[in-house]
């Protein structure tokens, strides 16, 4: 177990390093000069700007002072919003993004897994087209509409809700909604697909007859095996609810690291853009490390403290 | 060969060497198959034709397909002409889809947008399959050392956010089309990959490989002519999830300001545009927004029905 | 599977708390009470006449810091929470700020301030002399943390630019000396009639003394000291920021609202929605993000009484680069820029009352207090397509060209710029069969191929910086940081370098008129198109609020009704 989660590690900081490198490429390919303005710039206060970047230095010089400051945690200053830290930014507006995050993820999975579970127990039945018709029109309708249309009914006709911000707790509901639609599809799905697969697989066909009551059955095998795959899926989740936060920030007016993010891309702020995609990419990494690990712990296939051979 | 069944009558039970025929053993016959042969393709198409929901997407897509080329000849109006004097129209017998803010044709202008879709979504997809296919199968079928550091380096790549990395592509390098398809195969081939590489390691130790490879078969005759056949199944579903994913991709894009640029529209740009004057001028976001959704509904629709029809499992 | 159940668990807490408050209300409202009844819930809201404000600032203000800031976002809240020397009126003219009363020398290179003794800072320390000397050198000084990114604007100033630039040393040198505590001597290195506009500008703010050992004390709510109207009490980032009066300001009885709050939103759906119920007061410019175009005709029927729209001092125009072929021949210039139907593109297009332009500098901009359009025709040239087709041809034939070759207008991202784009391109295309590629590039790319010539035909706009004809007409001199369209004319050039000498105000206008004429009339180095406007909508009981011609957004004297 040790050498499996030592070496998912190795991953984890790999991939890191290599994200880190190519938004530092990346960053530095861009045409055009940050500190461009409408309004003649003079050559002297120009060079005094770079240098108070170190945008002056040779790139290499740049490329191993960057490495070193985010080792240190350290991610720059931005460069539109003057003398402020990004960590300051991703300190102060995160949180926001936090927990509408961890309300849309909780909200995807129960009910994702719920739609699921029934459209699988009512395999080929009213419920099961149902239940499926709803996951699909999850992922058909891009969430941007989705979310202008939600506010504008539940907000604007229907005044239930406050249009935007995020304080009091029914100011989750609608952007929560608009988050949510398209990872309960895939849950829902993914669900409904593993429960059908375990429910028509032998060993259960075994425990029926031994005699083992529907209820039993469900709770020792059925439940167990069919949503444990959900985990795995954690990992896109967090990705998909990262995203959909860009767009639904954005128009629910919400102070998170989306809004911000997408404000940074607007402007050009490129030490901006460059901490918080370093940010986002560390968040989703350390998501997957854990389900990594959690699935190491949960797969009884994955044999712990063995060396996996490639050849099955 | 089916037995010739000696009707015996009671009468005349003595057997005698007249009663034997000498059995011809013609080699030719001996291999005939009688009973048509059904292939997997066949097999799977048949079962295909009987999921309904599996032909309505087909179906849908095919239109929808099909209104991507001819659908802007379908109407007089030209999707880029601008027409100042009639503005913002609603939809009538003249513009079938109402006109935006200059004037233009909605109904050509989606059908432009859905060229302009559909080739990010399928260009995307097609190219991931290719990069896909190319490195899980040598991947999987070279195994060893070098299958090992391929898939780490795969697994390396897999970790980095992918719309991250778009994002940030698409802001340094000009938001064309080249630039959005690009970002979408950076990552998008790796999930691709891994699975013709498991398909790939399955495969290769089975007799009718071995026995090939010991008939002194190439490899890359094995892999092509043997090994990547039968993972086909498992690509054709995944490049039904990989189109509408890019699809959609585009139009998360587009929200951000960073969709396809003029004189291009595709169905996510429109949307966004269209959504800003959504109480105004409904017809502007509707269009496009249907089209994009009933592209989703047509892929997810017929990507189920084909895993299912794959799935030997679920023969009924 | 215990993972799992304290997940469900915790989850279906917060979901019981969603749903619950979701699903019988979602019924309810649609059969007890039809939609149209919303308005009955706002009074009760609104009942009070309070004297609070809302309006969307649309994004976070890059800095606070009066140094530092330079663009409208920033100097908007500064505008409310600062005062500087002097200040200005509705009309953008001038009018005593701290500065009581001021002297100028007969050669007008010396002012004398005299400063009010009342003027306090919101912690309550008098605002002397010392504070704006201070907060002047402190833009020019090459040594600060942060490089003020607009300190150019004290260039004016005698031996601004040479200590910035490091030609000198003593900062005693700079032209700008309290000689008293309420008394500020300012030198300048050419007389500038318009300098008293520009000591009501942010980048000439004070800025209090303990500024000195914190160079981040703009970053945060708690650590800005100002002596404007207002203060601010709370800065969410991102998010929103709250003003209310400073007690100590000179003038407290002239401040009527209570709170003011500026909320940052972007998405135009949400910052209409908001309006629409009463969650904001303001919409509209100069910020981003304001009132689409094509909601314009539905909202002067809908919102009549709301819906504000004034013209604004700046110009919208195309810059032809003057250094390629063909438009580097007057007579193709001309031909394009004829061949527009400016009127059409206004009352189809941009919709917002903007007139169409045939001149640089736009109404509303003054000269010796007077409105240099009004004294000088605007109208340049006339648009007729039969006559540009004639020009073209001319032109093409001059340049060896036997057809306008196709080429690639410019604009930065934007909606309407995308729009005005089309248009433009489109009647280029029917009037003069010219083929034109758009291209759109993100803002600093763009300001970058603009600057280095990298284009054919681009947008452009421009907002004044102090109210004087100069600031648009200086812009295309020989040698201008702002001359991007490769146009070098030894006449204009010697018109505005006699203007910016000349004492005399009527010589001076006449210098400034032939300069714009040369660039217009004659020359047609840039493509006019039309004025701006500001479309607002406020509700009507908010009084005294309004951008001016300078796109200043002021509400410092506003109050509700």
């Amino acid at each position: 177990m040790f050498r499996y989660i030592l070496n998912k590690f190795v991953f984890f900081v790999l991939a890191m390093f290599v994200l880190a490198s190519i938004t530092f490429i990346l960053m530095k390919a861009i045409p055009g000069d940050p500190f461009v303005s409408e309004k003649a710039v003079p050559p002297d206060v120009k060079a005094r700007l770079l240098a108070q970047y170190g945008l002056d230095k040779p790139l290499y010089v740049q490329y191993v002072t960057y490495l070193g400051n985010l080792l240190t945690g350290d991610l720059g200053i931005s460069m539109k919003l003057a003398n402020r830290a990004v960590v300051d930014f991703i300190r102060d507006s995160f949180p926001l993004s936090l927990k509408l995050g961890i309300t849309a993820i909780f909200t995807s999975v129960i009910i994702g897994v719920t739609l699921g579970m029934t459209a699988a127990f009512r395999h080929r039945k009213l419920m099961d087209s149902t239940a499926m018709v709803i996951a699909v029109l999850g992922v058909s309708v891009p969430s941007f509409v989705m979310a202008a249309i939600l506010q504008w009914l539940f907000a604007v006709r229907i005044p239930m809700f406050n249009v935007v911000g995020l304080v009091q707790a029914k100011d989750y509901v609608l952007p929560t909604m608009a988050l949510s639609a398209m990872p309960i599809a895939y849950i829902a799905r993914l669900t409904r697909s593993n429960m059908l697969e375990v429910l028509h697989s032998d060993y259960i066909k075994t425990a029926r007859a031994k005699g083992l009551n529907s209820w039993q059955i469900m709770r020792r095998h059925v439940l167990r095996n069919g949503i444990l795959p959900v985990v795995t899926f954690l990992g896109p989740l967090t990705a998909n609810v990262i995203t959909g936060s860009f767009i639904i920030e954005q128009i629910f007016g919400i102070a998170g690291l989306g809004k911000i993010y997408v404000q940074s891309i607007g402007n050009r702020d490129y030490s901006l853009i460059m901490g918080i995609t370093i940010f986002y990419g560390l968040i989703l990494m350390t998501a997957r490390f854990f389900t990594d690990v959690a699935y190491g712990f949960i797969d009884p296939r994955i044999k712990l403290g063995k060396r996996k051979e490639g050849s099955a | 060969m089916t037995p010739q069944h000696q009707t015996a009558s009671s009468a005349d039970l003595i057997v005698t060497a007249d009663h034997f025929q000498k059995a011809v053993v013609d080699q030719h016959e001996a291999e005939v198959i009688e009973r048509a042969s059904v292939s997997t393709w066949k097999d799977v198409w048949y079962r295909l034709s009987r999921n309904w929901t599996a032909m309505t997407g087909l179906c849908i897509l095919t239109v929808l397909i099909l209104l991507a080329i001819i659908g802007p000849w379908l109407t007089p109006y030209d999707f880029s002409k601008n027409d100042l004097m009639s503005t913002s129209l609603a939809p009538s017998e003249k513009h079938w889809f109402g006109t935006d803010d200059l004037g233009r044709d909605m109904f050509a202008r989606t059908w432009m947008g859905a060229r302009i879709s559909l080739i990010v979504g399928f260009a995307a997809a097609f190219i991931n399959l290719i990069i896909g296919v190319l490195y899980g199968g040598i991947m999987g079928y070279v195994g060893g050392r070098i299958g090992d550091i391929m898939n780490k380096i795969s697994e390396i790549i897999y970790s980095i956010p992918d719309l991250l990395v778009a994002i940030l592509l698409v802001v340094v390098f000009e938001p064309s089309l080249f630039t959005i398809i690009f970002a979408f195969c950076l990552t998008g081939w790796i999930n691709m990959s891994w699975i013709v590489r498991g398909q790939i390691i399955q495969l290769k130790n089975q007799e009718y490989v071995l026995a090939s490879r010991s008939l002194g078969a190439s490899g890359m005759r094995i892999l092509f002519r043997h090994l990547l056949p039968n993972t086909l199944g498992p690509i054709i579903v995944m490049l039904t999830m990989a189109v509408p994913a890019a699809i959609f991709g585009e139009a998360v894009l587009s929200f951000l300001g960073l969709g396809v640029q003029l004189p291009a529209a595709s169905w996510g740009t429109m949307i966004n545009d269209g959504t800003k004057v959504m109480l105004l001028y409904p017809w502007r976001m509707l269009f496009p927004a249907i089209m994009i959704s009933l592209t989703m509904l047509a892929f997810n629709m017929f990507g189920d029905g084909l895993r299912d029809a794959l799935d030997p499992k679920l023969k009924k | 599977m215990l993972v799992l159940l304290v997940l469900m668990l915790s989850l279906s807490t917060i979901l019981s708390a969603c749903t619950s408050s979701t699903a019988p209300e979602a019924n309810k409202p649609t059969e007890t009470q039809k939609p149209n009844n919303e308005s009955k819930n706002d009074p009760s809201k609104e009942t009070t006449a309070k004297q609070e404000f809302r309006f969307n600032l649309a994004t976070e203000p890059p800095s606070l810091d009066p140094s530092l800031a330079q663009d409208v976002t920033s100097m908007t809240i500064l505008n409310a929470t600062f005062e500087g020397l002097t200040s200005t009126d509705a009309n953008s003219k001038v009018i005593p700020g701290v500065a009581e009363k001021w002297d100028i020398s007969p050669d007008g290179k010396k002012y004398t301030f005299t400063l009010r003794q009342n003027a306090k800072w919101s912690n309550g320390d008098p605002v002397t002399a010392h504070d704006f000397e201070f907060a002047w050198k402190r833009v020019l000084n090459p040594n600060l943390p942060q490089t003020s990114p607009y300190n150019y604007q004290l260039y004016y100033i005698k031996n601004g630019e040479a200590y910035f630039t490091k030609k000198i040393k003593d900062s005693n040198q700079i032209g700008v000396k309290a000689t008293g505590d309420y008394t500020l001597e300012v030198e300048l290195e050419n007389p500038a009639p318009y300098f008293l506009d520009l000591t009501a500008f942010a980048t000439y703010y004070p800025v209090h003394k303990s500024a000195k050992d914190n160079p981040a004390w703009a970053n945060e709510a708690n650590t800005i000291i100002s002596n404007g109207p207002f203060k601010i009490s709370s800065w969410a980032h991102s998010s929103q920021i709250e003003l209310v009066p400073n007690e100590h300001y000179h003038k407290r009885d002239e401040i009527k609202l209570t709170k003011v709050t500026a909320v940052m939103l972007e998405d135009t759906n949400a910052v209409l929605n908001m309006y629409e119920t009463n969650a904001l007061d303001y919409i509209g410019p100069p910020f981003n993000g304001g009132i689409p175009s094509e909601q314009i005709p539905i909202l002067k029927q809908t919102k009549k009484d709301e819906l504000v729209i004034k013209p604004q001092a700046s110009t919208y125009y195309y810059l032809f680069n003057n250094k390629v072929k063909p438009f580097d021949n007057k007579k193709v210039r001309k031909a394009l820029s004829m061949a527009l139907n400016r009127q059409l593109l206004t009352e189809k297009i941009t919709l917002g009352d903007q007139k169409p332009a045939f001149a640089m500098v736009p109404p509303g901009i003054n000269i010796a207090n007077e409105e240099f359009r009004s004294q000088v025709d605007g109208n340049y040239f006339k648009e007729d397509i039969a006559e540009a087709q004639k020009l073209l041809a001319e032109g093409l034939k001059e340049s060896g060209l036997d057809k306008m070759p196709a080429f690639t207008m410019k604009y930065n991202t934007n909606d309407l710029h995308k729009k005005v784009a089309q248009a433009v391109a489109d009647m280029w295309k029917q009037n003069l069969n010219i083929d034109v590629k758009l291209q759109n590039v993100e803002w600093t790319v763009f300001l970058d191929q603009r600057t280095a010539l990298d284009y054919e035909v681009a947008r452009a706009g421009w907002n004044p910086d102090y109210n004087d004809p100069m600031t648009f007409l200086d812009l295309y001199t020989t040698g201008s940081g702002n001359n991007d369209l490769g146009f070098n004319n030894k006449k204009y050039d010697d018109l505005i370098k006699a203007a910016m000498k000349e004492v005399d105000l009527a010589k001076r206008q006449d210098l400034l008129a032939s300069a714009e004429k040369v660039l217009i009339e004659e020359e047609m180095a840039l493509l006019p198109i039309y004025y701006y406007t500001s479309i607002t909508l406020i509700k009507p009981n908010f009084k005294n609020i309004y951008v001016d011609p300078l796109a200043n957004f002021r509400f410092d004297r506003g109050y509700v009704e």
